[in-house]
């Protein structure tokens, strides 16, 4: 549980470490801007760094830039890797 | 959350656990090393080392760019905003880290300071485009993830032609560091640690790739998994080093594939090579001096270089006595062997820079394992 420490607590949103995945929710080309959502909370982020953003694509959003898209077929591989790793013995 | 929650499953948790205790060699010890600062967090957070083996062993890595930004440094943002008189932006990380005399940039701006936190450069372009008459210098510091939104604000005041803006650079590189805690003579002389492997980070790889870690991983003939930041990514990246160090293998391999790819972010690359280029040697907090581990702003955008506009005098400034901050930073001690850990020094009250940042191996003691030890 989140104590609202300051460490640990709701602060943590303005963490300049953290980077959460987003949806992109509507993009604005002519600023290269777009407005993601986290959850419940909407945000307007930089599209700077990024290429190719479309619409309902996931980025990982950090100090108010996109760094990187959130590859879903990617994710999709490692979420079947721990199932994997958590069930079958090895052979060796 | 999509790509959250379900990478925190404890149904899947608890049989990744069960499979990393069948794998770890009883006989022998893994000490494997989080660079980063947000891979700690987590760890602590979600209690992965309450689920994993005694003979494992997470050793703190130097990966929190507030713990390791030299108290000199500070010091200089400090006189930016008392002796030249700007105003001061900056990630609120920084608010609170304490600098010479006990001062702060919180401490100064209650005293009146113009210090302003802003999450994003693009808050600090918008405070400098609104105080024409001003000089607005952002204090920049971060790893390889949070250099680029610096480069892109540099670039976009020369396109603004924004005179008043300008960047104190601090932004410091994740090989670099990595490279100089392998070789230290230092680390093995200051105690009894041997690394095993590393998770790379993950979104510093998100921005270089996983490319620039194969030459230490082939030099220094340790594994090196990049790891993804929820509790489920550490511990398959912690599995995938135990089979690494069993194997006799010494690759780079890559957990975090839904974010990072062996190139890297390229246009931000880019974007940053535009507008930095090395330093010769920077301080670390904790490393000391690093060659070739910090960027500056290069001659091309040096109107927008604080360093260049300002007097800013190189400051040797020495940590509050007894704090252990250096040697935590390197691994060589835990925040439970330090003094001050939980006595005078608390995330309230904070005395090093590792109790400061969230991120840091202090705060995340304090906060969620200190009764463990």
């Amino acid at each position: 549980m989140d104590s609202g420490h300051p460490a640990t607590g709701p602060d943590r949103a303005l963490n300049m470490c953290l980077a959460l995945p987003a949806r992109v929710v509507s993009i604005d080309e002519r600023t290269d801007m777009a407005v993601v959502a986290l959850g419940e909370i909407k945000k307007e982020i930089s599209l700077a760094l990024v290429e190719d953003v479309q619409i309902d694509d996931f980025v990982l959003i950090h100090v108010g830039y996109a760094l990187n898209k959130v590859s879903p077929e990617e994710a999709e591989l490692t979420l079947a890797m721990f199932a994997e790793a958590g069930l079958v013995e090895r052979d060796s | 959350m999509k790509y959250v929650e379900e990478f925190r499953s404890q149904d899947l948790a608890l049989k990744l656990a069960r499979t990393i205790k069948r794998e770890c060699d009883p006989d022998r010890q893994y000490n494997l090393m989080e660079f980063c600062g947000g891979h700690t967090h987590a760890i602590f957070r979600f209690g992965v080392q309450d689920l994993l083996p005694e003979n494992l062993r997470f050793v703190h890595g130097p990966g929190c760019p507030v713990c390791v930004l030299p108290i000199g440094r500070i010091d200089n943002a400090i006189h930016l905003a008392t002796e030249h008189g700007v105003i001061l932006c900056t990630y609120g990380d920084m608010m609170r880290v304490p600098a010479s005399g006990r001062k702060s940039l919180l401490k100064v701006k209650a005293e009146g300071g113009d210090v302003r936190m802003v999450y994003s450069t693009l808050d600090a372009l918008k405070i400098a485009r609104e105080n024409p008459h001003r000089e607005v210098v952002f204090f920049a510091i971060g790893f390889e993830t949070t250099t680029p939104p610096t480069a892109v604000a540099i670039k976009q005041a020369q396109a603004e032609g924004l005179k008043n803006f300008s960047v104190f650079c601090n932004h410091v590189l994740t090989p670099a560091a990595i490279q100089n805690i392998l070789e230290s003579p230092e680390v093995r002389e200051m105690g009894p640690v041997t690394i095993d492997g590393f998770f790379g980070p993950s979104h510093v790889s998100s921005i270089i790739g996983s490319r620039p870690y194969e030459f230490f991983s082939e030099e220094f003939q340790k594994p090196v998994v990049i790891a993804g930041f929820e509790p489920l990514d550490v511990m398959q990246s912690a599995l995938m080093l135990i089979r690494q160090i069993n194997e006799g293998r010494h690759e780079v391999e890559n957990e975090y594939t839904r974010v990072v790819s062996r190139e890297g972010n390229l246009k931000a690359q880019a974007l940053v090579a535009e507008v930095m280029e090395l330093r010769q040697s920077f301080e670390w907090r904790g490393l000391g001096l690093v060659p070739y581990s910090a960027l500056q702003i290069n001659s091309a955008y040096e109107t927008f270089d604080a360093e260049k506009r300002f007097e800013i005098p190189a400051i040797q400034a020495s940590d509050v006595k007894g704090c252990e901050c250096p040697r935590i930073l390197r691994g060589v001690k835990k925040p439970t062997d330090c003094q001050l850990f939980g006595t005078v020094c608390t995330p309230e009250n904070p005395m090093g820079s590792c109790m400061v940042s969230s991120e840091g191996a202090c705060a995340a003691y304090w906060s969620y394992g200190r009764f463990r030890h």
